[in-house]
């Protein structure tokens, strides 16, 4: 296998990278979650690059057809793809309680507040 | 009806958990979730004897046989998990019907319970399942309602303890889906127990030990290992005192149940402890999180806080006892991790019983208080016991297998810690015994605080007397930690 | 009632009265009563245990399983026999003295005071019966629990910071030294048991054995063997019936009966007197017997004194364990009693002292024998015992220890016996010097006999005629040794 074959994966571990990045350097909250969100995606890809077979169509029954993508990741993110909804409805929901609260969405500033 | 017992474990808080959105009523929502609790833990005690005799359970979801279909899957220990958690759920709702209507407001009470019975159903599922996608799932719907949870405290702060648990928790639970991903690419399998079998018939890759990396990381930092554990001490202490109660008797358990099972059942002792070194690893950050957690909880003055962070210490004790990997080790690791949730359970309970009275759990706030609240910190005095572990307490005959399977393997400069770090838990313990039995009560308001309502009492002590219970016969948690150690390490060699 | 059951009865008995005196908390002289009277029962029901021991009757019963391989045991063996019938006739002679010290002396929190006093004697006798180091261990720790509301009892800030050092050196050393030996025998031996010969032999190096053996006499903290030994002067600022019958005699005893139990029945003796930190061992021990001794010299705190002397005889039982012989191991045994009677009745005239004329320092005590004749009397009587000169009892358990020191080689360890005694010869003979021999202060003068309440003097003069009486009849404690190595 060549480097361009690997091309998703190479996307996915940049998308992680970044995510990962804002996750930790961001001292805004909404950013915060933005960060999370490509983190997840990222793994999204993952997911659905790894069910794809070159040269195999959608796995629906077919007489012109005998190679089928895996449909079983696909199903899999589906899945992750709702926690993550969740994830970050419920993370949304926070901050703007946290805004109510403090004022502000600035991690610093927060800590601050609490001293 | 007995057949369906691994689903209807899940099932019933599942859909008690709407069904308390739907009623909207907090009185009611509270009935629904003693209900279904309790039914919950006498089904755990069914599958638990079901275990003793039958042996492993295994449950075919809808028909469908594993490893296609989805495969409940029982064995001893998550038997006794199961166990575990049920009782702490069936002993933690009637205390939250007294202990929310003072810290929770009633339009919200009824979401409380649905939220806590989603978290009793996720964590419960994390233990049945013998699918490893699944636990994601279950791990997810957990952690969700425990972000929400601790969310509901009084104070502020517990909004900001609430969203780091959250980013910390789903980076968790992020990881855990990478791995799971690499595990089905080089498999094609998510079942465990097929997993099992597949993994050690691939040819030496380095996937494996790459998606092996993701998973341990992932459950540490559910588990809050040292240095993972920075959420911890702040989602402990604002969380309303019965999710306190029950998130830290639980989360974290499961979540080293979790452990276990990836580290045994999946990828097998001899890739996880041989190959891969995992004791290595694990060793030598138990010792830390041990040694610092504990020292940093003597200088707690929110009591609440301090117990959070000897949890971090406790924690460090079962995961040292996982990594001295032998039979005695992991038999210590299992027992602590029951007895630990006990006392733990009764610790945060007298405490709340402490902050419905008095607001405020602070050292300073709590002197003179064993005159006023005899019973409560009565129950504080049986569970500080318990942590410090002296004889005839759970935490005595964990600790003692700990110290043995130290001993075993030669690390006596170890077995030498845990009883060091048992001074520091005696430190941190008495500073409480010494504010609220041997000073005078300092606060203004002194003929309004009386002894907690009956309430909150009855379960605390169900738990505090649970904690000598296991202490003075030790019998049935010894046995039952030992089966499950001695099942772990025979699969796969 | 079966033997099992007279063993369990006699643990439970203190229990249970420190139930009763809580339930009689208001009614002072029915509480007072009752603590005396549950003493008496208990020493009777003890006495009981004598007549089938002798005919062979090791009678052991085993109360709980705690886990498959822990349980809480009680067993009747010579040396625990013979430890439970002093600390428990000693109850009966300190619950009289206490009567008339505590009322005498307008003590607060009486029902406390007398209920954990029970607990104490509870923990004593779990102690002196245990079958096994577990058993041992949780009895032992019990002890140290319940006697902290004792050595606090006067809750001034100077009680509690002697009570915080209390608790902590002795919570220290046994979480974790002697849990840690306790932990590691089971792993060598697999099993905890107290058996004859030990459960040890063999089953390790000598150099593992080395240091399990050092773990256990430091880890002992009741013991009070340097640098461990801080504790005992803190829990001075006690009620002195604490520091008579607790910090002369129960909680101390226990640590030394502890190491005794341990050299006999864990390591076996012949074990133990092969180790090669045993002779170290011996010298670190004599080292704290001389200068326990100097120290006591230094103090003119009379109880302050007593304490130290206190910490350099209990060195005397702990040596005598790791002479590791018969004949020292009989010494010891008999110090356990000799030195109880002894140093009880000496706490009693401190605390009549106090009683009586308020004064604790020894250079206030000029002529004072001239007004309390008895009491100084008894001093006399408790000194010679602790210096060991006939006609007092100690003369035997030296005599018998000076022979165990010959017996292991160790000529240089008689003479350290020799040099003890002599320095306790003057720091303790200085007192009723002084009081009957100097003149008194001038403002002091000829208020005639000014003697403390009735119930202290008759108790001081129990404790004063037992320790002549183990003089002239020493026979029972000698045959209660024997049968240690008869079994």
């Amino acid at each position: 296998m060549n480097a361009m074959g690997l091309l998703n994966y190479w996307f996915v571990i940049v998308l992680m990278m970044i995510g990962f990045y804002v996750l930790i350097a961001q001292g805004n909250l909404v950013k915060k979650i933005v960060g999370l969100n490509i983190f997840q995606t990222s793994v999204f890809v993952f997911y659905i690059s790894m069910g794809k077979i070159t040269g195999a169509t959608a796995p629906i029954l077919d007489s012109d057809w005998s190679v089928y993508s895996n449909p079983l990741p696909h199903v899999l993110i589906l899945t992750a793809i709702v926690v993550g909804v969740a994830t970050t409805a419920l993370g949304l929901s926070l901050t703007v309680r946290i805004h109510e609260a403090y004022g502000s969405v600035e991690e610093d500033e927060i800590n601050e507040m609490d001293e | 009806m007995m057949n369906h017992l691994p689903v209807l474990q899940v099932i019933i808080p599942l859909l008690a958990a709407p069904l308390c959105v739907i009623v909207r009523n907090g009185q009611i929502a509270g009935v629904i979730a003693v209900a279904s609790s309790w039914v919950s833990l006498w089904m755990a005690w069914k599958i638990f004897q079901l275990v003793q005799v039958a042996g492993t359970i295994s449950y075919n979801l809808g028909g469908w046989l594993a490893p296609v279909g989805i495969e409940y899957r029982i064995d001893t220990l998550a038997a006794f998990v199961l166990i575990l958690v049920t009782l702490v759920g069936a002993v933690v709702t009637p205390y939250a019907i007294t202990s929310v209507k003072k810290e929770i407001d009633e339009s919200k009470e009824s979401l409380f319970y649905a939220a806590f019975l989603l978290c009793l159903s996720g964590l419960l599922g994390i233990v049945v399942t013998g699918d490893i996608f699944n636990v994601f799932v279950f791990l997810e719907i957990s952690s969700l309602s425990a972000y929400a949870l601790i969310a509901l405290g009084k104070d502020r702060r517990a909004l900001i303890a609430s969203y780091q648990y959250l980013i910390m928790g789903s980076v968790g639970a992020t990881f855990i889906v990478i791995g799971i991903g690499m595990l089905y690419v080089m498999t094609g399998s998510l079942n465990m127990a097929d997993l099992a079998i597949l993994l050690p018939e691939l040819p030496s890759n380095r996937i494996i030990p790459v998606a092996f990396a993701f998973l341990t990381i992932g459950v540490c930092l559910k588990l809050a290992l040292f240095p993972l554990h920075v959420w911890l001490p702040n989602a402990y202490a604002y969380a309303p005192s019965a999710v306190t109660a029950f998130i830290a008797s639980t989360a974290t358990k499961v979540a080293i149940y979790m452990l276990l099972r990836i580290c045994f059942t999946i990828f097998g002792p001899d890739f996880s402890f041989v190959k891969m070194q995992l004791g290595a690893i694990l060793l030598p950050l138990s010792v830390i999180a041990i040694f610092s957690m504990s020292l940093v909880a003597i200088f707690q003055t929110n009591v609440k806080r301090m117990l959070a962070y000897s949890s971090l210490a406790q924690i460090g004790y079962i995961v040292l006892g996982i990594s001295l990997f032998t039979n005695t080790g992991l038999t210590a690791g299992i027992l602590h991790l029951f007895n630990h949730a006990v006392i733990k359970g009764s610790l945060f309970m007298a405490l709340g019983c402490v902050m419905y009275r008095l607001n405020s759990v602070d050292l300073e706030s709590m002197r003179g208080l064993g005159k006023k609240m005899p019973l409560t910190m009565g129950a504080f005095l049986v569970g500080g016991f318990s942590l410090i572990g002296v004889p005839f307490t759970a935490g005595f005959i964990s600790k003692w297998y700990l110290i043995q399977g130290a001993l075993e393997k030669g690390l006596w400069p170890v077995a030498l810690l845990v009883l060091m770090t048992s001074l520091m838990a005696v430190v941190y313990i008495w500073r409480v015994v010494e504010s609220v039995y041997f000073s005078e009560f300092g606060g203004s308001d002194a003929d309004e605080i009386t002894e907690a309502p009956l309430g909150l009492l009855l379960p605390t002590w169900a738990l505090a007397i649970l904690c000598l219970y296991f202490g003075i016969n030790g019998t049935f948690t010894v046995l039952a930690a030992s089966s499950a150690a001695a099942n772990l390490m025979g699969v796969g060699s | 009632m079966t033997y099992p059951q007279i063993l369990c009865l006699i643990v439970a008995i203190p229990f249970m009265g420190a139930g009763l005196i809580l339930l009689a908390g208001k009614y002072h002289n029915l509480r007072d009563t009752l603590s005396l009277l549950v003493a008496m029962v208990l020493c009777g029901t003890v006495y009981q245990l004598i007549e089938p021991l002798r005919q062979g009757n090791f009678t052991q019963v085993t109360l709980l399983e705690v886990t498959p391989s822990l349980s809480l045991g009680l067993s009747v063996e010579p040396l625990g026999l013979l430890f439970a019938l002093v600390a428990s006739f000693l109850w009966i002679v300190t619950g009289l003295y206490a009567i008339g010290y505590m009322r005498g002396h307008h003590e607060k929190n009486q029902t406390r005071f007398f209920a954990c006093f029970a607990i104490a004697i509870g923990g004593a006798m779990g102690v002196s019966f245990s079958s096994n180091l577990f058993t041992l261990f949780a009895f032992y720790e019990l002890l140290t629990l319940c006697t902290f509301p004792l050595v606090t009892h006067h809750g001034t800030d100077e009680a509690k910071k002697a009570g915080r050092i209390y608790l902590g050196i002795l919570l220290a050393t046994s979480v974790g030294l002697q849990l840690f030996a306790i932990i590691w025998t089971w792993n060598l031996a697999g099993t905890l048991d107290f058996r004859p010969n030990g459960i040890l032999a063999g089953t390790a190096s000598n150099r593992v054995l080395s240091i399990l053996i050092v773990l256990f006499v430091f880890g002992v903290g009741k013991a009070a063997v340097m640098p461990f030994h801080r504790w005992l002067p803190a829990a001075m600022v006690a009620p002195t019936p604490v520091s008579a019958l607790l910090h002369a005699v129960a909680v101390v005893k226990v640590g030394v009966f502890t190491i005794l139990k341990v050299a006999i029945y864990i390591f076996g003796l012949d074990t133990l007197a092969q180790l090669g930190s045993t002779p170290w061992l011996r010298w670190i021990v004599a080292a704290t017997i001389i200068l326990g001794s100097l120290v006591a010299f230094t103090k003119d705190n009379l109880k302050a004194r007593l304490a130290y002397s206190t910490i350099s005889q209990l060195s005397y039982i702990v040596l005598a364990a790791l002479l590791a012989n018969e004949f020292a191991i009989i010494g010891g045994g008999m110090h356990i009693a000799m030195h109880a009677f002894g140093k009880i009745t000496l706490f009693f005239a401190a605390g009549s002292v106090l009683v009586a004329s308020h004064k604790t320092n020894i250079s206030d005590m000029k002529g004072l024998g001239r007004r309390m004749p008895l009491t100084f009397a008894a001093f006399f009587v408790g000194s010679l015992s602790i210096i060991g000169v006939p006609p007092a009892g100690g003369a035997w358990s030296k005599w018998f220890l000076g022979l165990g020191t010959i017996e292991a080689g160790e000529q240089g360890l008689l003479a350290v016996l020799m040099v003890s005694s002599l320095l306790s010869l003057v720091y303790l003979l200085e007192v009723p010097i002084r009081a009957f021999f100097s003149s008194p202060e001038p403002d002091q003068e000829g208020t005639g006999i000014q003697e403390a309440p009735w119930p202290c003097l008759l108790a001081m003069g129990i404790s004063g005629g037992m320790t002549v009486g183990l003089f002239l009849f020493p026979d029972f404690l000698y045959e209660m040794m024997t049968m240690v190595f008869a079994a």
